[in-house]
């Protein structure tokens, strides 16, 4: 049987259990779920979770319209403020946002649920075809936005209903960028991406061009002669690589890759996957690599990271639900090298660490793991081809509190830029605001 | 362990939780399963005369209004007095009441008008054994039209007239329904006095209509489009029952007339307030009809631990405590100053007492201090209005503190009296009795 199948297989189980083990996370709610989330909201004064909101949706008021019976209502609340509430209500840390910062948290320890209730209102509003916003008459000038993720779109919906027109480049072939390429499936299923790319596009007036890659298709230079402004939301299209001995060998796989991939299969047995894996890093990306392969049929999942469960960037909330999709999640181990056999991976040596005056050190014991697959996800970086003389430091494009960059007539946003927190939702946030500012900029 | 055995008029009942006269009540079949729940007396749905009996509605008879997660606040009803014949209804309530001597049975009546209707129907009710009779004058709807329930109560001359027919005619105790449907509850009620009667219980259902159906354009309930006003009771109403049962319960024309306290009667606490105001027992029916009749479990152990919480061995410990604290609002005590307080630790943030304050008060509740989210009373404007703590999410997270003789309000910079000094004497007012110098 597949399951047991040592080394790296697709099929590992039947077809039900993929479609099981990939379903929806979270199910929409249905009216009633709805009603009954929505009474629990006190529709604070200066509400907490609108302030804890990078896109500042208006959380009391879109939940008191659901609770009156007003969703469609409610939606438009939540894209006035941000055209990608439905992706942000599916992918939304809100753990860490709006329901930590809910008073409910403070009384008795369970948050309105925020995040399902802008899903409902959202996907009622989608579902219904239901446009809020129509773009007025060309107004004659022209912004072009390259990378077609939550920063571009954002920026790119806010222009074309101010008049402007847009055009957006992406290397990819689908728009969407990471909603559609990094989330993981059981958080976006049904093709949302798609959909949610074709409701804000449906605006009109903005062109996405596809298969088209600053640096190496067209310069910034070509833009600016182009456009009357340039928003740069390319995100970060470079990953970190192990750099210990071995990682050539057959196995070792970037875990953004791998999630993209899986992603875009039609049919999520024919992606294939170790029998034990081991996932290196301590981010989300780690944990929707982790989780993923055990749902793809992994029998042995190790999630292997540096440093202390303190210190690691997926949110308790993540680490929690890798831990009961069975991923054990070790702490304070580094890579030392990868062996193989007959040029598979085999398994890795780990070595123990832990900090000396804050300084993360090996203390000099090791461990080994046996595996056939290895998920690495340490980190993602900015491609800086094609930036010119933009400004760059510590990896980000630099930018001001309006997203203006070094260069004049240039702006930039989302994860690629500095300030953001590598989520969609700020990504939406710094896209709309950059929108606003160059509307100011042309006026 | 508190002794919860009530008398009422001399119907005894081993607790003073009976059904009011109303759906739950209408045949032996509900009224043996509310006797085997533990209610300590039931009021049979309301009997008419003899002959073809009244008919329903065959679409909705009730409408409601909801708080939160469709918790039903108010219910109204377009029901009619029972729709089985007399006989069956005797028949029954004989039998009942042979099976369940322990408990308190009272037939609940309304014929029209006339000395005869009454006088025939009297001694066949006697024959049941029935423990006392409730003259219904109370239901709002369908009946009135024909002369007959509120349309009897909104008249005094006619509720003395009615009562004194069957003061004359029975021996058992009757207690006069009195409707709230009027402007000044005690006119009826001494009326009834004057007649003779033995007890008033109150209130039945207030005239509503519970919504529109913004479809059809039609108030509901709607029986094919069409709606009409229907008695209204549950939570929602407790607040005006009190008023009434306290305004009889110490008008001097009608002060120690029984009363058995109706109207959003829903748990213990409810029962135990009615009784504080001067009701000798309490009567349910949207509560049970809410949840069922075991409802009443709850209220059985929760009115038995208060009372042996505050000592009290039996009803008459605490009947009617409240009567001599409600006053007229002319003798309440304008030196009497409070300040709310809000328990930083208990909390939320929610902001709700700030905004309510802000927006439509005094402006004394802070929402920011220091660049901190933080919401605190200040002093210098609380005029203690209550607002604060009506609206907070949070019980008793907001509490009124008085101030004590001697300290400073803040407010008006003046030092707080021990004395009391009320608005007959206070300098603003016009008519003020000024003491002979």
């Amino acid at each position: 049987m597949g399951r047991l199948e040592p080394g790296i297989h697709s099929g590992r189980l039947s077809p039900a259990e993929y479609e099981k083990n990939f379903a929806e996370l979270h199910p929409v709610f249905n009216d009633h779920e709805a009603l009954v989330a929505s009474d629990r909201c006190y529709f604070c004064y200066d509400a907490p979770c609108m302030t804890a909101c990078p896109t500042s949706i208006d959380v009391p008021l879109f939940i008191r319209q659901i609770s009156t019976g007003n969703a469609i209502g409610a939606a438009k609340t939540i894209f006035d403020q941000n055209i990608m509430g439905g992706m942000c209500a599916r992918v939304c840390p809100t753990e860490t946002l709006c329901e930590q910062a809910c008073v409910r948290n403070t009384a008795e320890e369970k948050p309105v649920e925020i995040g399902r209730l802008q899903r409902f209102a959202t996907d009622k509003a989608m579902h219904a075809g239901k446009q809020f916003y129509t773009r007025p008459a060309s107004n004659g000038k022209s912004v072009g936005v390259v990378g077609a993720g939550p920063a571009g779109l954002a920026a790119a919906h806010r222009l074309a209903i101010n008049g402007f027109n847009v055009t957006v480049y992406d290397h990819r072939e689908k728009a969407g960028g990471l909603n559609e390429y990094g989330i993981a499936t059981y958080k976006a299923t049904d093709d949302i991406a798609q959909k949610e790319a074709d409701y804000i596009l449906s605006v009109g007036g903005i062109d996405v061009l596809d298969g088209e890659m600053l640096g190496r298709d067209f310069t910034l230079a070509d833009l600016k002669a182009k456009h009357d402004a340039v928003f740069l939301a390319v995100g970060l299209g470079g990953v970190n690589a192990l750099t210990v001995e071995g990682t050539h060998e057959y196995g070792v796989v970037d875990a953004v890759e791998f999630i993209a991939n899986l992603r875009q299969a039609d049919a999520k047995g024919d992606v294939p996957v170790g029998r034990r894996v081991v996932v290196i890093g301590g981010g989300m990306t780690a944990v929707d690599a982790a989780v993923q392969a055990k749902l793809l049929g992994a029998e042995e999942v190790t999630m292997c990271y540096r440093r202390g469960q303190e210190h690691m960037n997926a949110s308790l909330y993540e680490q929690e639900l890798a831990a009961s999709k069975g991923v054990l999640i070790r702490h304070w181990l580094a890579p030392k090298a990868v062996h193989s056999h007959g040029g598979h991976v085999s398994g890795m040596t780990l070595a123990y660490t832990h900090l000396e005056n804050g300084l993360l050190k090996e203390t000099g014991h090791t461990v080994d793991i046996a595996c056939d697959q290895i998920l690495t996800a340490i980190g993602q970086t900015l491609d800086v081809a094609g930036l010119d003389t933009v400004k760059v430091e510590k990896g980000k494009i630099v930018i001001d509190e309006e997203g203006r960059t070094s260069v004049a007539g240039v702006w930039a946003g989302g994860d690629c830029a500095t300030g953001g927190e590598d989520l969609t939702v700020s990504a939406v946030a710094m896209g709309r605001d950059a929108a606003m500012s160059i509307i100011k900029a042309l006026a | 362990m508190a002794d919860i055995r009530n008398n009422f008029v001399g119907i005894k009942s081993p607790n003073p939780f009976w059904l009011a006269s109303a759906p739950p009540t209408d045949k032996a079949y509900n009224v043996e399963r509310a006797y085997a729940a533990g209610w300590g007396g039931v009021v049979w749905k309301t009997l008419g005369e003899e002959g073809p009996p009244v008919v329903n509605v065959n679409g909705p008879r009730y409408g409601a209004i909801w708080g939160a997660d469709r918790r039903l606040l108010g219910l109204n009803n377009i029901e009619l007095i029972t729709d089985r014949p007399l006989q069956i209804n005797l028949q029954e309530m004989k039998a009942v009441k042979k099976k369940w001597r322990d408990r308190a049975l009272i037939a609940s009546i309304m014929v029209p008008c006339e000395e005869d209707a009454w006088k025939a129907i009297l001694p066949l009710v006697e024959e049941t054994e029935a423990d006392g009779i409730e003259l219904n004058f109370g239901c709002p709807h369908g009946m009135s039209e024909r002369g007959m329930g509120a349309a009897v109560g909104q008249v005094p001359e006619y509720v003395e007239m009615v009562v004194r027919w069957c003061k004359q005619y029975t021996r058992m105790p009757v207690i006069t329904k009195l409707t709230p449907n009027v402007t000044d509850v005690r006119r009826p009620a001494r009326a009834a006095k004057n007649g003779g009667t033995d007890a008033v219980s109150l209130i039945n259902t207030i005239n509503s209509i519970t919504g529109v159906d913004l479809d059809t354009c039609s108030p509901t309930p709607s029986i094919d489009g069409k709606g009409t006003h229907g008695g209204y009771c549950g939570p929602a109403v407790k607040p005006i029952a009190l008023n009434m049962v306290a305004e009889i319960a110490r008008d001097p024309e009608t002060y120690g007339l029984p009363i058995s306290g109706i109207g959003g009667v829903t748990t213990w606490r409810d029962a135990a307030e009615f009784l504080m105001l001067g009701a000798g027992n309490v009567q349910v029916c949207t509560a049970a009809m809410t949840y069922g009749f075991k409802i009443v479990e709850e209220m059985i152990t929760g009115l038995e631990a208060w009372m042996d919480e505050k000592g009290y061995a039996t009803l008459d410990d605490f009947r009617g405590k409240a009567v001599p604290n409600v006053t007229d609002w002319q003798y309440l005590n304008l030196n009497y100053i409070a300040k709310a307080h809000i328990d930083q630790d208990a909390c939320i943030k929610c902001g709700r007492c700030h905004i309510a304050c802000e927006d439509t008060s005094h402006q004394a509740i802070t929402n920011m201090v220091n660049g901190v989210r933080h919401f605190e009373v200040l002093e210098e404007e609380c005029v203690a209005c209550n607002l604060c703590i009506d609206v907070c999410p949070v019980e008793n997270c907001i509490t009124m503190v008085e101030k004590q003789p001697g300290e400073i309000d803040k407010r008006t910079g003046k030092v707080v009296s021990a004395d009391y000094a009320n608005w007959t004497t206070h300098p603003n007012n016009p008519m003020a009795k000024v003491a002979a110098e």
